[in-house]
């Protein structure tokens, strides 16, 4: 009890906006994720290094993979660069939603667990997401924020709503039954909104995956996380 | 793609029980879920087996009611050091094997 009361004190203070999905989550879902004997998504991350060993280990360390997950996505050249696209730059040509390109990309923000999201972007382009965030769309007619900022902690059907946090991508969730990327988990908005689903990669996700980052600053990098 | 996860103690005494916990990547699908309209065939894992040192130890049916990835665990005692044995067999016939070993005190 003791403990339980000083953690909240300590965590309070920063959580008082922010909160990971893992907060919303049953106490089966975050035993799940906090045992990597037991997490599935652990399973992408054994193949990712392995990948890694093959494609990627003749110019990058994995300790120089430290952090990278915390700090991703960038802005370069005023376009959005995501991890997935970072990891399929040179040796690992694998297709967006691939299980390599997953379990690549799981190992990779596997090296920064728990380490803070500390996005730098700049304003104009983190607008452009925000922008979208709070764009009505589909034929609900609904925009994120709608569930995510005005109704987190509520039901939808049997749903909990969360604030729609990015921190624990690629993560496993239990209604797909494997590990997806962030753009899999907003394209499954998108389809529930009955709006146009937009395709991997595309500059509306991209756009919104740097404001919900940029959002999350100072959340723990979870991935593999575990999701309903 | 036979991935597993097994997690054993590395050291037990001799006669205490040992936690085996292992997951295996595994699709399990039901044969009702449809792609595009086309129907995916079911593949689910449906025996599996560990042996110690040759003497099975542990065996189980599993079926398309068991979510994908399945994670089993199980207790056994050692007498003395091994090899642990995983095998499970697919409806598409396809075998998956792993080790682990383990050294009694």
């Amino acid at each position: 009890m003791k403990w339980g009361l000083s953690l909240f004190l300590v965590s309070g203070i920063v959580l008082a906006q922010s909160r990971s999905g893992l907060e919303y989550a049953s106490e089966e879902i975050r035993r799940l994720q906090a045992n990597d004997a037991e997490n599935p998504g652990m399973l992408w991350v054994d193949r990712g290094a392995q990948l890694f060993a093959q494609h990627c280990a003749s110019c990058h360390t994995v300790e120089a993979m430290k952090g990278v997950a915390a700090r991703y996505p960038r802005v370069v050249d005023g376009k959005v660069v995501n991890l997935e696209a970072q990891v399929r730059h040179a040796g690992a040509p694998f297709a967006y939603e691939s299980d390599e390109l997953l379990a690549l990309t799981s190992f990779v923000a596997h090296q920064s667990r728990g380490m803070p999201l500390r996005i730098e972007a700049p304003a104009k382009d983190v607008e452009r997401g925000k922008a979208e965030y709070y764009r009505r769309r589909g034929q609900m007619s609904l925009a994120c924020a709608h569930c995510h900022e005005a109704n987190p902690g509520k039901k939808l059907g049997a749903e909990t709503l969360s604030q729609g946090q990015p921190n624990g991508y690629p993560a496993y969730r239990l209604e797909w039954q494997t590990l997806g990327s962030l753009h899999r988990r907003l394209r499954s908005c998108m389809f529930g909104l009955h709006a146009e689903v937009p395709p991997y990669g595309s500059p509306l996700l991209l756009d919104l995956e740097l404001f919900l980052a940029s959002r999350a600053r100072g959340l723990p990098v979870e991935a593999p996380a575990v999701r309903r | 793609m036979a991935l597993a996860r097994i997690q054993v103690p590395r050291e037990t005494k001799r006669g205490e029980l040992v936690e085996v916990r292992i997951v295996i990547q595994h699709p399990m699908e039901t044969g009702y879920r449809r792609d595009a309209g086309e129907r995916v065939p079911r593949n689910a894992i449906h025996s599996f087996a560990c042996r110690y040192n040759g003497a099975e130890v542990f065996r189980a049916t599993l079926s398309t009611g068991i979510a994908a990835n399945p994670f089993l665990r199980f207790y056994f005692r050692a007498v003395d050091s091994g090899e642990l044995d995983f095998w499970w067999l697919d409806d598409d016939e396809k075998e998956g094997t792993a080790k682990a070993r383990l050294v009694v005190l």
